[in-house]
């Protein structure tokens, strides 16, 4: 047995080790410098923390989508960063309409509520029409084609919005019961940080019961283990494909209002990189794993928010925040060097790839 | 002896080739005695003089270089249309505000012979290729809005010195920020942040330069990328450094950011806001918001430039139904007018009344433009082509302006 797994284990493998070891000693021993210098107090951690996990969270609710749609359909959908754009772009001309009769004002709630139901619902309507329309006539095809159709529909969505919506910046409406700073143990923590923290949270045990516990979810977990023999049990694969679309694109919607609350901007091209982002997330926690997508997306906001000045500062790299992408990426490396399935990744990859 | 035979017909061969040559060559300048260094444009009688734009024209920054393109225009219709008899062909390149659009854009001006100048580039970035490119095609060209200073450094090398320019040079507009930090908000810690493109990079050295001269203390000096959206953690990291002032010359998107949660991290709360001409227009305000109100922007000053600046405006609002839409359509005005002004002094007409245009004598009659009057001012060019008469003044930002998305015209601070 020990001999079997010594002779799989190539020069190649070792090297990979080799890097991923250096990798990591270096960020060890940055983080070590960091905390010895000083600079930085319990508090400004902590606030480190908590936007990493406020923008995490974010991540965590879009890359639900890319993880579910892989799971049933074993396909990337690369138009989900414009699935997440095209709610809370549409529902930024309901918020900027309630605040210019002052609605927003006097029903924040109420207002908030009704932002919140429209962005779900168009960027749910947005993810069940790309299906019908650029995938399922697909379905049969080679793998590479939905593919390619993915990064179609996904220049084709942004460049409608573009064309619908103009090409400028919008600014979403201040609200003002979500200004501010709450007491916690006498540390003030932003108050949109702490309900979209919540939310978020809230959101995602709602998917993750629905997916485990409702019959629904169980078709749709049937659906992505073996399509044929759920179809055999008398699930309808097409409904379940479509709904895993909608729920997926809900997610983002939810994700775009708690998105444009956190910056206040739209504009049609804002679903470019936290799509990009959240993807990586989900392949972080293993793609077509549900906790693995929420733990993967957590995990990445936490180290882009706190990994520049943790890792390079001690080594004496100045700017170090020009830097964040690329320590997220080279994290998503080194994940996958000792966990080619990712954090929670099950092993289907080599079952049904 | 056939060796030494085949030698001397080889040899007579030689030497009848070379005189042949010789003798060729005055046969070919007789026609006019007109010469330069580097090469001359023949421009047939009614023929028209090309000259060419690499602006930006498409994507997000399009604004920028239409307005460019608009001022050009506007002056040609001041010239009536005509240099030295000849009608004027004005054609645009896109030159997409990055490195690689500068260099196609400029490697397809220089494919085209009968170019005699250009106007552009719009965005720093695009300039560092492509005006090596046009150079060795002996084409000269003066920016409108190009205002990083390596452009115009004495240590640019050879390649740029077909290079003017009537925009600012950043070494201005960065120290006037700097000394407005220090001189009238009497501040004594500041920080930058820029995002990695050569206008921001280098407008926020010019101002930590200026402003440690001048007594201050730099915390900070931060970048982030332009597509970054959460600006929390970089401010956060600034604010350990405990500033007054924060300087930050990028673009509207991330500008737009770093304006709205600067107010909402520990320790900014009362800091400085001041950003440059880059994110000086009414979109900024739709990004940033009601953050905005109290902020501060560097930009060139309208109130300053000359009297003809009105008519211009007039003549814009007649030809394109609405005002100028960006900062630079004066600096393209000037441009052209240069340009225009340098053609006649150094094109000659031929006995056959062809028109002959020296591309080196052209680069050095740019260069030689001195008290010329443009709407900018009065410009003079010197040794490494800046040409500019600067008026960079400081903008404060009151509610009204964030409310109507109006930018603030009357200047809050001039260091003249």
């Amino acid at each position: 047995m020990g001999k079997a797994w010594r002779k799989q284990v190539g020069i190649i493998d070792w090297i990979m080790w080799g890097i991923g070891a250096g990798v990591l000693a270096l960020i060890l021993f940055g983080s070590v410098v960091t905390l010895k210098a000083g600079i930085y107090s319990g508090r400004h951690w902590l606030d480190f923390l908590i936007f990493g996990l406020a923008q995490g969270s974010i991540y965590a609710l879009i890359a639900m989508g890319y993880t579910m749609v892989y799971g049933v359909l074993r396909m990337i959908n690369f138009a989900h960063g414009e699935v997440f754009m095209s709610g809370p772009y549409t529902a930024y001309f309901l918020a900027a309409s309630f605040y210019r009769s002052g609605f927003l004002e006097a029903h924040p709630a109420w207002s908030l509520i009704l932002i919140f139901l429209l962005s779900v619902g168009v960027s749910a309507g947005i993810a069940f029409l790309l299906e019908r329309i650029a995938y399922r006539p697909l379905r049969e095809a080679p793998r590479l084609i939905p593919l390619i159709t993915a990064i179609g529909a996904s220049f084709f969505l942004q460049y409608v919005f573009r064309g619908l919506y103009g090409s400028g910046f919008q600014a979403y409406p201040v609200i003002k019961a979500l200004e501010g700073h709450w007491s916690l143990f006498h540390l003030p923590i932003l108050k949109f940080q702490v309900m979209v923290i919540f939310s978020a949270a809230f959101l995602l045990a709602v998917l993750y019961s629905f997916i485990q516990k409702s019959r629904l979810g169980k078709a749709i977990r049937a659906v992505s283990e073996d399509r044929e023999a759920a179809s055999l049990m008398a699930v309808d694969v097409d409904r379940m494909i479509s709904l895993t679309f909608v729920v997926g694109g809900a997610a983002a919607g939810a994700a775009g209002v708690l998105y444009a609350l956190m910056f206040k901007q739209v504009h049609f091209f804002m679903g470019f990189m936290p799509g990009i982002k959240a993807f990586t997330a989900a392949v972080l926690g293993g793609i077509g794993n549900i906790p693995g997508a929420m733990l993967g997306g957590i995990f990445l906001g936490l180290i882009e928010s706190v990994g520049p000045s943790l890792f390079l500062d001690g080594l004496g790299i100045p700017a170090p925040y020009q830097l964040k992408d690329a320590i997220a990426f080279t994290l998503l490396v080194l994940v996958l060097i000792f966990r080619p399935t990712g954090i929670l990744g099950e092993r289907l990859a080599v079952k049904k790839a | 002896m056939k060796r030494r035979l085949f030698c001397f017909t080889v040899f007579l061969m030689l030497f009848g080739l070379v005189t042949l040559t010789w003798a060729a060559q005055p046969a070919k300048k007789d026609a006019f005695p007109y010469e330069d260094k580097i090469g001359v444009v023949k421009i047939k009688p009614g023929q028209p003089i090309h000259l060419a734009m690499w602006l930006v024209v498409a994507g997000e920054n399009a604004s920028l270089g239409t307005d460019i393109k608009r001022g050009v225009e506007i002056a040609l219709d001041d010239k009536g249309g005509k240099v030295l008899g000849h009608p004027v062909k004005l054609t645009v390149q896109d030159s997409g505000c990055n490195a690689e659009g500068g260099q196609a854009a400029a490697t397809k001006l220089a494919s085209d012979p009968t170019i005699v100048a250009a106007v552009g580039s719009t965005c720093s970035s695009e300039a560092k290729p492509g005006v090596p490119i046009l150079w060795k095609a002996g084409i000269s060209t003066v920016s409108p809005s190009n205002t990083a200073p390596y452009l115009t450094d004495p240590k640019r090398g050879p390649d740029f010195s077909g290079y003017l320019r009537t925009a600012h040079n950043d070494k201005v507009q960065g120290a006037v920020a700097a000394q407005f930090a220090v001189k009238y908000l009497k501040v004594k810690r500041a920080a930058t942040i820029h995002d990695g493109s050569v206008y921001a990079e280098q407008l926020a050295q010019v101002f930590a330069e200026t402003f440690k001269k001048l007594g201050g203390t730099i915390t900070a000096q931060e970048a982030v990328s332009p597509t970054d959206t959460d600006m929390r953690p970089v401010l956060t990291k600034i604010a350990t450094g405990k500033p007054e002032f924060l300087y930050f010359p990028i673009f509207i998107g991330a500008g737009g950011h770093i304006t709205r949660q600067a107010k909402e991290v520990a320790g900014l709360e009362k800091v400085y806001l001041m950003a440059a001409d880059g994110c000086f227009s009414p979109d900024f305000y739709k990004a940033a918001g009601e953050a905005a109100v109290g902020m501060f922007h560097s930009s060139p000053d309208f109130s300053a430039f000359g009297s003809g600046y009105k008519d211009f405006v007039a003549k814009h609002q007649k030809k394109y139904g609405e005002k100028p839409i960006a900062p630079y359509h004066a600096h393209g005005y000037d441009a052209a007018m240069m340009i225009f002004a340098a053609i006649e002094k150094v094109g000659k007409k031929g006995p056959d009344g062809t028109l002959y245009i020296g591309r080196q004598k052209l680069r050095d009659a740019l260069y030689q433009t001195k008290n010329f009057k443009g709407l900018t001012g009065t410009l003079n060019c010197d040794a490494y082509g800046d040409c500019a008469d600067p008026r960079i003044a400081v903008f404060k930002t009151t509610p009204e302006n964030v409310k109507n998305g109006v930018m603030p015209t009357q200047p809050f601070w001039k260091p003249y």
